[in-house]
């Protein structure tokens, strides 16, 4: 993987292929990403291995950390969007989100109220981090499972603002979304994730 | 008074870009007010600490580790 990066014959004049640190993070995070856009692991070390070496090969360009991030990710998602083309599941995605909205409105109504306020039931409880490791890896299983419920917009705008840590601006540019359109996907991918850990995890833990 | 529903909606938008001094002032008397929305706002910080951790931590667990 990253070996076929660090053994440099010609030294890049850039620093931050030497910063494993960052680097090994960075593949990381790519990889999650990719993992949850394409559902197949191959798949998304193989595209992940070709931006990092697109990367590589352009290492001159960047001077920072984050600048390296957003090319590194555009080259990242433009491969994985091929690959969903090529498999079809491109336009299953479109269909999915379509329907979307109308499920955000169906899951508001079941949180509030119609002035607005929280349900009763479904007021926002007090979450306990999961602290055990055995604990942990139950929890990042739910975790997983709830990404994997989003529609798939919502997570790709989730994960470029969460996991990569992306800044708004980046993510409206490189997605072509405005700033409004970001805000409001980025606030029901995490209501509703919220709702699904709430239920699936932190509810469940209280009972037993 | 602010809803429930749009102060969830600017504890979520505080993440991701400045409140104005008007929305932070509704925000905040509408929280100091809505025990649901604390917690929510809360929530909303964790997801983002969980989500960095979530990233971190397959490489302690699942892969093989190779740095
Ligand atoms: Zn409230």
């Amino acid at each position: 993987m990253t070996q076929a990066l660090s053994r440099s014959d010609k030294q890049p004049s850039g620093q931050l292929f030497h910063n494993n640190e960052f680097m090994n993070d960075l593949r990381l995070q790519m990889l999650k990403f990719a993992i949850l856009q394409v559902r197949n692991e191959a798949l998304a070390e193989d595209a992940v291995q070709d931006a990092m070496l697109s990367a590589y090969q352009n290492i001159d360009r960047f001077n920072r950390q984050a600048a390296l991030k957003t090319w590194v990710f555009a080259i990242l998602k433009n491969k994985l969007i091929d690959i969903l083309r090529k498999e079809k599941r491109y336009t299953n995605a479109s269909i999915l989100e379509e329907g979307a909205s109308l499920n955000d409105e169906a899951l508001i109504d079941h949180l509030f109220t119609e002035n607005g306020h929280w349900q009763k039931d479904e007021r926002p409880q007090k979450w306990d981090e999961p602290v055990h490791s055995v604990e942990s890896k139950h929890f990042w299983r739910i975790f997983d499972t709830c990404l994997e419920a989003l529609p798939a917009k919502y997570s790709r705008l989730f994960m470029m603002r969460e996991f990569l840590e992306l800044d708004t601006n980046e993510i409206c540019d490189n997605e072509e979304v405005t700033v409004s359109n970001l805000n409001t996907t980025l606030f029901r991918a995490r209501l509703r994730l919220r709702e699904c850990l709430e239920d699936n995890w932190f509810q469940g833990e209280n009972n037993t | 008074m602010m809803k429930c529903t749009q102060a969830t909606q600017l504890l979520s938008e505080k993440l991701d870009r400045p409140l104005s001094n008007k929305e932070k002032m509704n925000l905040g008397i509408h929280t100091a007010m809505c025990p649901a929305c604390r917690q929510f706002g809360k929530q909303m910080l964790s997801l983002r600490d969980i989500s960095q951790r979530y990233v971190k931590q397959s490489d302690r667990e699942e892969k093989d580790g190779n740095a």
